[in-house]
């Protein structure tokens, strides 16, 4: 990621942001609510193009996840995590049940589930993608402490495997593989009283 | 993609999937049509083939705005569009999966409310074979527009206003082929048009969507 310029409703958000990840390695994201953050991850996922800037990940080996967790609410755990592992072209649900000890949840309905437990299969998700890089929003959400120290080690595992995570938390996750980047500093100057001064003149 | 459809169609027949909107409306209308023309026979079965077109064209209508904006809502259109799955496939599976849950119903029921609405016995086969060769037109044309308006709430309204046009011709070519059908008369023009014009329509708007749907998840 060189210099990248990020913009929300054509207005940009964040400016001059380069970064590099690398395997094994993970990226936590800081800075106040509305500073960008979510909008930096869905330009490095490829929902929307940078104005300015490169990024040189290969989009094929990102797994995003965002703040919905993209459960249908009448399929089961089973069944959504089945129909995520066949759009992805995988076929490892068991592995990703076990690792967010969804196993007693398997049968039950999305819409059945509490905040945490959603949360937990959105999470689940990203296992059966069997993607190397993991672009996360706000991951951890809704969990408690128990399955936030899960997914800290679900993390942790896939770091040691060559994986590579971006994420954006306020939490500490406790990970010591991880670096990170405060994005106040890239805050976009607005030139819009430039503009309107010129356009007076 | 297979799985896409599978998982589609199994929302759709699930609690709350809103599968058989379509088809109850479309019977609906077709039953109340008679209470409302009156019991002339004539009157009816001269009718009945633009009355099941149009009856089936605002049936298809209803139930568009569910093909993006469900996805949209619980965020699997933005996973979707980061899967390996290409966008224009999804555009068409969900259209397919519309036509599958509401087009092919709707082709089913015709032949039955035709006699509800004495159609002549030559209509029976133009009918079932235009709206076989017209509903999946519909059905794409109007995933496009619910790829136009999937990011605006209640977006209903502006959905029928962009699709009703781009509906027409079909409309114009369907009830041609059941009319000239009823009427005993040669009807191989217009269905040929139909059936134009239901290829143009697979074969582009998918496309179209696509690139409606990536510039509505920015």
């Amino acid at each position: 990621m060189s210099n990248l310029t990020v913009a929300r409703g054509g207005l940009p958000v964040l400016e001059g942001v380069s970064f590099a990840l690398s395997a094994g390695r993970a990226l936590v994201l800081r800075g106040p609510n509305g500073c960008g953050k979510t909008t930096l991850l869905r330009t490095v996922a490829g929902l929307q193009p940078a104005p300015v800037g490169e990024i040189s990940l290969d989009r094929e080996a990102m797994a995003y996840g965002a703040h919905a967790d993209g459960l249908k609410a009448t399929l089961t755990v089973q069944e959504n995590l089945s129909f995520w592992a066949q759009a992805f072209g995988t076929d490892d649900v068991e592995a990703a049940i076990d690792s967010f000890n969804l196993d007693e949840l398997r049968t039950r309905t999305a819409g059945t589930l509490s905040a945490g437990q959603k949360r937990r299969l959105g999470l689940a998700r990203l296992l059966v993608t069997g993607r190397p890089v993991w672009i996360l929003d706000e991951p951890t959400v809704s969990l408690d402490a128990w399955s936030v120290k899960l997914f800290a080690e679900v993390v942790r595992a896939h770091l040691a495997a060559g994986g590579m995570a971006l994420l954006a938390t306020h939490i500490d996750l406790g990970l010591e593989e991880a670096e990170e980047l405060e994005l106040a500093p890239f805050k976009a100057v607005s030139r819009l009283g430039d503009d309107f001064d010129e356009a007076f003149l | 993609m297979s799985a896409l459809l599978i998982r589609d169609l199994r929302l759709a027949m699930r609690a709350g999937g809103g599968f058989g909107l379509g088809l109850s409306f479309f019977l609906i209308v077709v039953v109340l049509i008679p209470f409302g023309v009156g019991p002339e026979t004539a009157l009816l079965s001269k009718i009945a083939p633009g009355v099941l077109w149009v009856a089936a064209l605002l049936a298809c209508l209803l139930s568009l705005d569910r093909i993006f904006a469900l996805d949209f809502e619980d965020g699997s259109l933005d996973l979707l569009a980061t899967s390996p799955l290409p966008l224009e496939g999804v555009a068409a599976v969900k259209a397919l999966a519309h036509w599958l849950t509401t087009g092919l119903p709707l082709v089913l029921a015709a032949p039955v409310l035709g006699l509800l609405m004495s159609l002549p016995m030559a209509g029976f086969g133009p009918i079932v074979l235009s709206l076989l060769l017209g509903t999946p037109a519909l059905s794409v044309i109007g995933a496009f527009g619910a790829a136009l308006t999937v990011g605006i709430k209640r977006g209903g309204l502006l959905l029928s206003l962009l699709v009703l046009p781009l509906y027409v011709p079909t409309l114009i070519f369907g009830a041609e082929v059941a009319r000239r059908g009823a009427e005993g008369q040669d009807y191989m023009t217009p269905l040929l048009m139909l059936a134009g014009i239901s290829a143009a329509a697979l074969a582009l708007l998918p496309f179209a969507s696509a690139a409606v749907l990536r510039v509505n998840l920015r």
